[in-house]
C-alpha cells in the first residue's frame, strides 16, 4: 500500500530490551500499523534492509558484523535512529573496554572455572571483535538520538507518530529519560 | 575590629620546604576553616609534595570539616595532589603561544633528559613531568613551573641549568635567581605604569573628599571593571556600600585567560597602586577586609606582594586607623589559588576564599549584596584598582581625556606570540588592533586573538577595530598568529583549554567542551566533515544558552570565530560525508583478529 512509511529495526551489541519497550505501545501497534510497513526487524524475520524511511538502532558496535549491519542500515534508511544507552554510549556492553580484548576472552574461556576450557573459540564464521565497543554515531551519521535504557514506549510512540506527521520530533522531559 | 592576620601569617612561600607537622600548620592559620586551600598547599608543600590520606585526615580532623570536603577540595584544585608526584613537579605551560615557542619539543626534550614520561613520576620520585593550563609567561616562552615557581624562556643553556638543579636534588627557591627571574615585560607606559604617586598619595586625595565627592569622581572617571565584563566602578562599590553587613574588598589576580600576563607586570611593578586602589575601596565601602586572590601560577609574586602589604602597615597605610583616621581598620592578605581557571570567574573566586572547591555561585544573589562569608563584597580586577588609584592621585582629567566615549582612561595588552617585541603595553582605550600590532611588531599576522581564549579571533580585515567596550572588549590578552601557523591548532588548544579548566558542575560544559575539542581534532585529523560543523553549531548554542556560568558561556568563542571568519580555512579540511574519526580496519586488528591470536 501507498502512503506507508517503511520502518527497519535492529540490534547491534544490544539486549533486545529497546525492542521489547517498542511493543510497549501495546494495541497502538495496530494503528501504527495502518501508517507504517516494517522491513527488517526481529518482527518480521527480514534478513537485510532494502530502502526505508526510518531505521532504528538498537545497540553498540562491539565486532564487525554490528557494523556490516550498521552501513547496511545507514546506506539504506533515509533517517537512522540510536536508540538506546548502548546504540548512543556504548552502555553495558562497553564496560569491557577497560579491559584488553585479548586478556578478556582468555579469561572467559580458558582461565575461569566452569566453562568448557576448549579455548577462545575461533571459527572462521565468528565475526572479529573491536578493540573498543563504541556507540553508532562513531561509525556513521546518525539523525536523532531516542535516549534511555531502555526509551519508555511512550517515547518510541511520541517520537514515531512525530515523524510520520512530518513534525520536528521533541521529546518532553518527562519522555526524556537515561535509565 | 581587624580581622584579617597577616602578620600572623607564618608560611613563607619561599624557603618553606622544611618539613613542618600538620599541626604546626594548622595553627599558622589559626584552624580556620576558609583557609583550608592555603593549608592544603602549606601541608602539600612539606610534606613531599603530595597530599597523603593520613594528611587530609590531620587536616579534616584539625578544621572540623568532613574528611570528604578536604578530600574533594584537594581534588579539585590541579596544583594539589592526591598521588605523589615527583620532589620536582616540573609543569610545562601548554599555552597556544608557549605551543609555538617551541613547548612541546621542550615536553619532549625535557622527558628525555630526565627519563620519565609526561603524565609520570619517575622511578625514584625525584620528578614528574606533565603540562598545564597557561602560565601567564606568554611574553617570555616556553615557560616551566618547577613546584609552582615560574621558569620563563626555558631554551638553550636555561633547559641545561634546569635538569642540573633537578639531578642535585637543589631546593627551589635556592636556585640560580637569573633562572627564576621574570621580567616585568613593559614596553609601554602610560598613566598607570608611569605613575609616580608615593604610596599614599591617592589614598591621602581620595580621604580627603567626603563620601559624595568621591562618588562624582568614580562617575565622572566613567571607569569600568577590566575584568573582561566592563561594570562601572561606581554602581559597583555604591551598591555594596548599601548593603547591610561589613563589606569586603577582594582584588582578583587570577589572571587565567590565556594569553593574559599585564596583572603580573602591575603586581610585580605597581603593587602599590594596586593596594592603594584596594584602600580607598575600602574607604568607599567601609570594608574591614581585603584579599589578594593570587593565581597559583604567580606563587613568585606572593613574597613581593607580603612585603609591600607589611611596608604599607608599618607605614600606617594598612591596619588600624588608616591614616590615623579613627575607625578606618582595614588590612590585605594574599591568599593563593592552586590552579583553577574557573576561580577568575568572582564567585568562584569567594568560594575558593571561603575554603571551598571553585564551583561558581547561583546569582543572584550577587556578591555586592552576598558576598565572602554572605558579606557584601566588591570583587574587581587588579588593573581597576590600580586606574581607582590614578584617577585619584592624578585627578579626573587627565583619565577620561584619554580613551573612547564609552570606555575611558588607558588599557593594559599583554601581547605575545608571533611579533618582535611581545610584552605589557599601555595604551588609551580605542586604539586599533593594527596600531597594537605596529607597535609590538607583528605586521604579517594572519589573525588575532583579542581577550584570551575566551575573546574574538579577529582576521586581517578586521585589523582596523577598536579595542574598547563599544567595539572589541579586551581584559588584556592579544595574541599573534603569524602567517606559519595553522588556527585550528590555536582553536584546538583553547577548545582543550575549556574541557580541561571546566569545573564540572554542570553538564552542558562539563561534557559540551569535551564533545567540541574532540570534534575539532577530528576536523585537524582531516576526518572532519560538514556533521562535525553541525556539532559544533548545537554546541555554541548549547554552552551560550545552558551553561551554569561565563565559563561554559564563552567557551564557544574558542571555534566560532574561525568558523564564521576563516570559511576558506574551515573548507578545506572537509570530507565528504560523514567519516568515522579513527581507522576502522586498525580497531578491528586491535580487537584480535576472531579473538584466536593472541
Amino acid at each position: 500500500m501507498t502512503g506507508k512509511l517503511r520502518l527497519a529495526t535492529t540490534s547491534l551489541a544490544g539486549c533486545f530490551g529497546c525492542h521489547t519497550s517498542f511493543l510497549d505501545i501495546d494495541e497502538r501497534i495496530i494503528p501504527l500499523l495502518e501508517r507504517v510497513s516494517f522491513d527488517r526487524s526481529p518482527l518480521t524475520d527480514v534478513k537485510h534492509a532494502g530502502a526505508c524511511d526510518v531505521g532504528l538502532i538498537e545497540g553498540g558496535v562491539c565486532n564487525e558484523e554490528n557494523l556490516h549491519v550498521l552501513r547496511e542500515f545507514r546506506a539504506g534508511c533515509r533517517t537512522l535512529v540510536a536508540v538506546g544507552a548502548c546504540a548512543i554510549t556504548g552502555g553495558l556492553p562497553a564496560q569491557r573496554n577497560r579491559f584488553d580484548v585479548g586478556a578478556l576472552l582468555h579469561d572467559v574461556y580458558v582461565a575461569e572455572p566452569g566453562l568448557t576450557r576448549r579455548g577462545v573459540p575461533d571459527d572462521v564464521e565468528l565475526p572479529r571483535l573491536f578493540d573498543r565497543v563504541r556507540p553508532v554515531h562513531e561509525f556513521v551519521k546518525v539523525d536523532y538520538f531516542l535516549p534511555g535504557c531502555p526509551p519508555p514506549a511512550d517515547a518510541f510512540w511520541a517520537f514515531l507518530t512525530a515523524l510520520l506527521d512530518g513534525r520536528e520530533p521533541a521529546l518532553p522531559k518527562e519522555l526524556l529519560r537515561y535509565d | 575590629m581587624l580581622e584579617c592576620h597577616p602578620r600572623k601569617t607564618a608560611c613563607g612561600v619561599q624557603g618553606s620546604e622544611r618539613v613542618r607537622s600538620v599541626s604546626d600548620i594548622l595553627d599558622a592559620h589559626w584552624r580556620e576553616p576558609t583557609r583550608l586551600v592555603q593549608v592544603l598547599r602549606d601541608v602539600q608543600r612539606s610534606h613531599g609534595n603530595w597530599l597523603s590520606p593520613k594528611a587530609l585526615t590531620e587536616v579534616a580532623a584539625g578544621l572540623g570539616l568532613p574528611r570528604a570536603q578536604v578530600e574533594g577540595v584537594a581534588g579539585f584544585y590541579a596544583f594539589l595532589h592526591l598521588k605523589p608526584v615527583g620532589r620536582f613537579r616540573v609543569l610545562v605551560s601548554d599555552d597556544a603561544t608557549d605551543v609555538f615557542a617551541g613547548s612541546r619539543a621542550l615536553l619532549a626534550h625535557l622527558a628525555e633528559r630526565l627519563q620519565v614520561a609526561p603524565g609520570h613520576v619517575r622511578r625514584d620520585g625525584q620528578v614528574s613531568l606533565d603540562v598545564t593550563s597557561c602560565t601567564g609567561l606568554c611574553d617570555q616562552p616556553p615557560a616551566v613551573l618547577v613546584n609552582g615557581l615560574a621558569v620563563p624562556r626555558v631554551e638553550g643553556a636555561r633547559v641545561d641549568e634546569l635538569v642540573a638543579c633537578i639531578e642535585a636534588g637543589t631546593p627551589v627557591d635556592a636556585w640560580p635567581a637569573a633562572l627564576l627571574r621574570v621580567d616585568d615585560g613593559v614596553r609601554l607606559r602610560g598613566p598607570v605604569l608611569s605613575s609616580m604617586l608615593a604610596p599614599g598619595e591617592a589614598l591621602r586625595r581620595a580621604l580627603a573628599q567626603p563620601y559624595d565627592a568621591q562618588v562624582r569622581t568614580l562617575t565622572e572617571s566613567r571607569l569600568r571593571g577590566r575584568g573582561g565584563a566592563g561594570f562601572p566602578v561606581v554602581t559597583k562599590w555604591a551598591t555594596c556600600r548599601e548593603a547591610p553587613g561589613s563589606a569586603v574588598v577582594v582584588c582578583n589576580a587570577d589572571e587565567g585567560e590565556p594569553g593574559t600576563f599585564k596583572d603580573r607586570a602591575l603586581l610585580a611593578g605597581c603593587a602599590d597602586l594596586v593596594v592603594e586602589g584596594m584602600t580607598v575601596a575600602a574607604r568607599f565601602t567601609r570594608a574591614t577586609a581585603g584579599f589578594i586572590y593570587l593565581r597559583g601560577e604567580y606563587e613568585f609574586l606572593a613574597p613581593h606582594l607580603r612585603e609591600v602589604l607589611a611596608r604599607r602597615r608599618a607605614a600606617g597605610l594598612l591596619g588600624r586607623d588608616v591614616l590615623g583616621e579613627r575607625g578606618f581598620d582595614f588590612d590585605v592578605e594574599v591568599h593563593l589559588g592552586a590552579g583553577a581557571y574557573v576561580c577568575g570567574e568572582e564567585t568562584a573566586l569567594l568560594e575558593s576564599l571561603e575554603g571551598r572547591r571553585g564551583v561558581p555561585r547561583h546569582r543572584p544573589p550577587f556578591p555586592v549584596t552576598r558576598g565572602y562569608l554572605g558579606r557584601p563584597t566588591i570583587v574587581n580586577n587588579v588593573e581597576t584598582f590600580a586606574d581607582v588609584a590614578v584617577v585619584f592621585g592624578h585627578g579626573v582629567e587627565a583619565w577620561r581625556g584619554l580613551g573612547t566615549g564609552a570606555s575611558s582612561g588607558s588599557k593594559l595588552l599583554s601581547v605575545s606570540g608571533d611579533v618582535a617585541r611581545p610584552g605589557v603595553y599601555e595604551v588609551p582605550w580605542g586604539v586599533t588592533v593594527r596600531e597594537v600590532l605596529a607597535l609590538a611588531g607583528g605586521a604579517d599576522a594572519q589573525a588575532v586573538q583579542v581577550s584570551g581564549a575566551s575573546g574574538e579571533l579577529v582576521p586581517p580585515r578586521e585589523f582596523d577595530r577598536r579595542i574598547a567596550f563599544e567595539d572589541l572588549a579586551c581584559a588584556g590578552a592579544v595574541a599573534v598568529f603569524g602567517p606559519q601557523r595553522d588556527l585550528l591548532d590555536v582553536v584546538t588548544n583553547f577548545a582543550r583549554f575549556f574541557a580541561h579548566e571546566s569545573c564540572g558542575f554542570c553538564t552542558p560544559c562539563r561534557v559540551g567542551t569535551h564533545v567540541a575539542a574532540r570534534s575539532l581534532d577530528k576536523l585537524a585529523s582531516g576526518r572532519g566533515s560538514d556533521v562535525e560543523l553541525a556539532e559544533l553549531a548545537t554546541l555554541t548554542r548549547l554552552l551560550r544558552d545552558t551553561s551554569h556560568c561565563g565559563l561554559g558561556a564563552t567557551a564557544p568563542n574558542a571555534w566560532r570565530h574561525w568558523l564564521e571568519k576563516f570559511p576558506d580555512d574551515v573548507r578545506r579540511r572537509l570530507r565528504d560525508g560523514f567519516t568515522p574519526g579513527f581507522d576502522v580496519e586498525a580497531a578491528l586488528e586491535a580487537g584480535g583478529s576472531r579473538g584466536a591470536s593472541r
